[in-house]
């Protein structure tokens, strides 16, 4: 055997993203919803490089290049929320937050 | 390199379990930083080495110290750990579960059904290649991502600030007669008065 096919690698992908998306859906806490975010963000560009690589082009690692470049973006403004909501709710559940009724 | 593509990869999976079902945010956190470790190792076996540098200093190195650093800043302590624990109970997740599996089993069995025949072998990629392509035509991608970043710095900046936000008390009238207001946590805090043009 030499060589991984590629839907090995788009595969993990998937369950990368599966599990983030699980995360997402049935933690609470906002800590965890966010690194559910970064799991999934992740496993998006997992799937750019394991295209780039497959191909041999290198867009993908270009893409994956803007992914993580939204991933920081991200992380940033959703630990600022996150500071935020600690600070008036003393607690990290994100259904205290429901002044609008959502 | 097969065997690290698949190594890393069930160490990738299993430390993602250990991310989604740990009780300590902390502990969370760390088997986050392995699972992306592991991403980048899964990079380094594809013939990536230079997204796989990219993962481990910017994923594993800045944006996992900033998760750190909130972590440690806000303090949870055995009460956020109890009460997580309190939360993850069966009826809780078993729902989300089901519809990620189901997502899961529909990607797979996609994958499975196409015929891509890629190999990937590795190598020839190199970061050359991808700054060439970065500087050259895809300029005006590279400046929108660091507006992006412009973007998210300012907004950070306005909403991490804590200053005299608007606290959930029913009673904000008579609060220049009322220093001794109970303390609700904030009399402690340090209240930058930069904002002082915002008071509620």
């Amino acid at each position: 055997m030499n060589g991984v096919p590629m839907e090995h690698g788009l595969v993990l992908a998937a369950v990368l993203f599966a599990l983030g998306l699980g995360g997402l859906m049935f933690r609470r806490n906002m800590i965890f919803v966010l690194m559910s975010l970064e799991v999934m963000l992740n496993a998006a560009g997992l799937a750019f490089i394991v295209a780039g690589t497959g191909w041999q082009q290198p867009e993908g690692q270009a893409m994956f290049l803007l992914v993580i470049t939204l991933a920081a973006a991200e992380a940033s403004v959703g630990l600022a929320l996150l500071i935020q909501l600690y600070h008036r709710f003393r607690t990290l559940n994100l259904d205290v937050a429901s002044r609008m009724r959502g | 390199m097969e065997l690290a593509f698949y190594l890393s990869a069930l160490m990738a999976v299993l430390a993602t379990l250990g991310v989604m079902t740990n009780p300590n945010p902390v502990h969370a956190v760390l088997y986050l930083v392995v699972s992306l470790l592991a991403v980048a190792l899964v990079f380094f076996a594809l013939g990536a080495p230079f997204a796989g540098a990219l993962e481990i200093i910017v994923y594993a190195g800045a944006i996992m110290v900033l998760f750190v650093f909130v972590v440690m800043m806000l303090n949870l302590g055995q009460a956020t750990v109890d009460q997580e624990r309190q939360w993850l109970q069966p009826r809780t997740w078993l729902g989300p579960s089901v519809l990620a599996t189901v997502l899961l089993l529909t990607l797979v069995s996609l994958l499975w059904r196409g015929d891509i025949q890629a190999v990937i072998e590795g190598g020839g990629l190199t970061a050359r290649g991808v700054g060439t392509l970065l500087y050259g035509p895809w300029l005006l991608l590279v400046e929108l991502g660091a507006l992006l970043l412009l973007a998210a710095l300012v907004t950070a900046s306005h909403v991490g600030r804590i200053g005299k936000v608007a606290a959930p008390s029913p009673a904000p009238r008579d609060l220049p007669t009322g220093a001794s207001t109970p303390a609700n946590g904030q009399a402690h805090q340090p209240s930058t008065n930069g904002v002082a043009g915002e008071d509620v």
